[in-house]
């Protein structure tokens, strides 16, 4: 047992001191804020303001109406043809001609510029016209702006779970599938990942020859247990220092960008309709976090953490025991390509499965991937948030258990025999013997 | 005896590696273990290192039955070295030496001795990468003695090794065996037997053909051969004597004469005979070297 604990800490530290170690811990929650603070970033940054010339041959516009934050308007009067020669020597990044027959003709718009137009801009000014049209024409037909206003009201729905025993609870499905489709996609990555790390790992003790040195020392299911729990704790290393470094990262830039705002709203306050406007826009860009955050909220935390948890621990070793048993019969990565590959389709075939149990958690297909132990983790990862039947869960983790237990018992079979084979062209018949043999 | 190996029996699907192998392995001295290649030098090894287990028969480790407990007694150097690439040396055999169940501190001691006595101080931080072929085989080394084991197996230790630090190597063997160290050496080089080894086994095709201590071994193999040269002519019939050769030595003026005695006669007698008729310079026995008893045998068994 202390010799496991050993080799454990060898290979938890050796590949903990690595530099390509930090650097995935670091980039990884980097990328994630990056996702979350960007479209904050690029709400709340001050743009350059576009210089934008109107002429206005319909008399519905007057400057005071043209105010924008990103956009200075510029009313002015006078010869369209003269103003589309000279609006550029002017400073003005473009020219729209808005038409008499704005109100019947939609479609007259008119905007020049010198460069390409970019599409923001385009869309701006056409946004501008077109509030202003619309106000008009309802003004005209009789409607009231408020009134109206208060029609164009936004429908949103809860979707409530009704369990047989009649108890409700709130859930949000969108939610659910977003944290559903994290969770199983973290689980097919680490699995791939971290399994074929105790593949490379066994390779490396077998072609430096080390192994027999080692192998004098300790029995070999020893050697190979403490590799694949050494690397274990460093996969969940690195989900504790992806989780802590996100939610500190994201935390911190948050933080960054509200500080200012506030500051502002109290030192300008003729602009504060504007920052509130950028704030909404900023909230908006955020809505899947807040979604995930009710789902977070309405699902049971501590099982599905849990359930990660175990499901990733014993998806691992069993993946990483096959793994190690293809590493001990070849000599080289290159050797092991052909022989990964059977190992590789269960996961890629639980991950496609996963597609269908997002889809439908409640289905027969989802039912089955989520009970089969070589599919089990990334499915019941992706059911859970949806809730399942607690006997099913148990049933599932049970499986789960049993079949690593196999795995691990054919793994060591054919490992003892593997890391002293060398200079044979290995076959699957071949491997299959080795089951068999004798201490 | 330190190893007992009693009719060990090791068979793998296609064949057997070692057919009834027993053998008594002395405490304190070296034994060497020959044989030509694939005669089953490396299953026994395997076997007495307890990385494979037997199919039939037992050992005897000091006495005891052979258990996991004894691993800590055994060192280890086997004919394909290897180290972790990506290791410092210092990490390395501290690890190493744990796992031979020496406490972090006291491998750690006995390291930096080990280092000192090979004149390799500044290697502790090194990666192994970095060190040369036989650098890496005086680390190998060091891992393997560091534990200071009962018994110290040695396969094939002077592959990779400059002449310089295979005298080294040879003496801090020598120094080992004084301290009380037994030692069980597989090679191919003869002369390193020779040298070497006090006792040895061969093994072929997966027997023990042949066993016992070194002199006694060699004194099996005499061929009642003398060698013998003079100046002068042989001009009566040798009693009890055949002439198996006779040449003129590099000299041009005295010959040299290979003598076998026949059954029942003795070295005075052919001496007494010959001292009557030319003038005797030199007369010495003729003793077989190893390399030519490996041959002999191994040609005989196959």
């Amino acid at each position: 047992m202390n010799k496991i604990l050993l080799v454990i800490k060898r290979e938890y530290l050796t590949r903990v001191s690595k530099k390509s170690f930090w650097i995935a811990s670091l980039v990884a929650p980097l990328l994630l804020t990056a996702i979350y603070a960007v479209p904050i970033w690029l709400a709340t940054r001050d743009k350059e303001v576009k210089q934008v010339a109107i002429w206005d041959g319909s008399g519905l516009f007057e400057q005071k109406d043209l105010a924008d934050k990103e956009i200075a308007f510029q009313l002015l009067k006078g010869d369209v043809s003269q103003i589309k020669k000279t609006f550029d020597k002017q400073g003005f990044d473009a020219f729209a001609a808005i038409p008499v027959d704005i109100l019947k003709n939609p479609q007259g718009l008119k905007i020049y510029s010198e460069k390409n137009l970019s599409l923001s801009l385009k869309n701006d000014i056409e946004r501008m016209v077109q509030d202003k049209v619309r106000e008009i024409l309802l003004r005209n037909a009789g409607i009231s702006t408020v009134k109206y206003k208060e029609t164009q009201v936004d429908i949103s729905s809860d979707t409530i779970t009704v369990s047989k025993q009649g108890a409700e609870t709130t859930s949000s499905s969108g939610g659910a599938m977003i944290l559903a489709a994290i969770l199983g996609f973290l689980l097919y990555l680490t699995l791939l990942l971290y399994g074929s790390q105790v593949m490379n790992g066994v390779i490396e003790e077998k072609s430096s020859r080390i192994i027999e040195v080692i192998i004098s020392s300790i029995k070999p299911y020893q050697l190979m247990l403490g590799k694949i729990l050494g690397v274990g704790m460093v996969g969940l290393t690195q989900f504790l220092l992806w989780i802590v470094l996100t939610v500190g990262l994201s935390t911190a830039t948050s933080k960054l960008y509200n500080a200012p705002s506030r500051m502002a709203t109290v030192a300008n306050s003729s602009h504060s309709e504007e920052l509130k406007k950028s704030v909404a826009k900023a909230e908006s860009s955020t809505q899947p976090m807040e979604e995930l955050n009710k789902v977070i909220e309405s699902t049971n935390i501590p099982l599905i953490l849990g359930s990660f948890f175990f499901y990733f621990l014993f998806g691992y070793l069993l993946y990483s025991s096959l793994f190690a048993a293809i590493g001990s019969a070849v000599e080289s990565a290159a050797e092991a390509q052909q022989f990964t590959f059977p190992v590789m389709i269960p996961i890629i075939l639980a991950f496609i499965l996963a597609q269908f149990t997002m889809q439908d958690p409640d289905s027969n297909i989802a039912f089955w991937a989520s009970i089969i132990p070589f599919t089990s983790p990334i499915n019941m990862m992706v059911r859970l948030p949806y809730g399942v039947p607690a006997w099913e869960i148990v049933l599932s983790m049970i499986l789960l258990v049993g079949g690593f237990l196999a795995c691990s018992w054919l793994s060591s079979r054919i490992y003892r025999v593997g890391i002293l084979m060398y200079g044979k062209k290995m076959t699957w018949k071949e491997i299959s013997k080795w089951v068999f043999y004798k201490g | 005896m330190i190893l007992s190996i009693q009719d060990v029996v090791k068979r793998y699907s296609s064949h057997v590696a070692l057919d009834r192998v027993s053998l008594e392995i002395p405490k304190g001295k070296i034994f060497g273990l020959l044989g030509p290649n694939g005669a089953g030098k490396t299953s026994l090894i395997r076997i007495i290192t307890q990385i494979t287990a037997p199919d039939e028969g037992q050992i005897l480790f000091d006495g005891e039955k052979l258990s996991s407990k004894h691993v800590e007694q055994i060192g280890y150097l086997p004919e394909e070295r290897g180290l972790y690439k990506k290791m410092k040396v210092g990490e390395q055999l501290i690890y190493l030496a744990q796992l031979k169940g020496l406490s972090r501190q006291e491998s750690i001691t006995r390291l930096k001795d080990w280092f000192i006595r090979l004149d390799i101080k500044d290697w502790w931080d090194k990666q192994v990468d970095d060190l040369s072929k036989g650098m890496q085989q005086k680390t190998q080394f060091i891992s393997t003695v560091v534990h200071e084991p009962k018994l110290l197996i040695l396969d094939e230790p002077f592959s990779g090794f400059d002449p310089i630090n295979a005298n080294m190597l040879k003496d801090e063997i020598l120094a080992l065996k004084d301290r009380g160290t037994s030692i069980l050496f597989s090679t191919h080089r003869m002369e390193s037997v020779e040298e070497l080894c006090d006792s040895i086994a061969l093994i072929n095709h997966s027997k023990v053909v042949l066993t016992g201590e070194k002199n006694e071994v060699r004194n099996r193999f005499k061929a009642h051969q003398f060698e013998v040269l003079f100046e002068g002519n042989l001009t009566q019939e040798l009693q009890g004597v055949d002439l198996v050769s006779l040449e003129m030595s590099g000299d041009q003026v005295s010959k040299k004469g290979i003598f076998k005695l026949q059954e029942g006669a003795s070295p005075n007698q052919l001496l007494g005979q010959l001292i009557n008729q030319v003038q005797v310079q030199k007369f010495q026995e003729l003793i077989p070297s190893f390399n030519d008893i490996f041959i002999q045998v191994v040609n005989e068994t196959n």
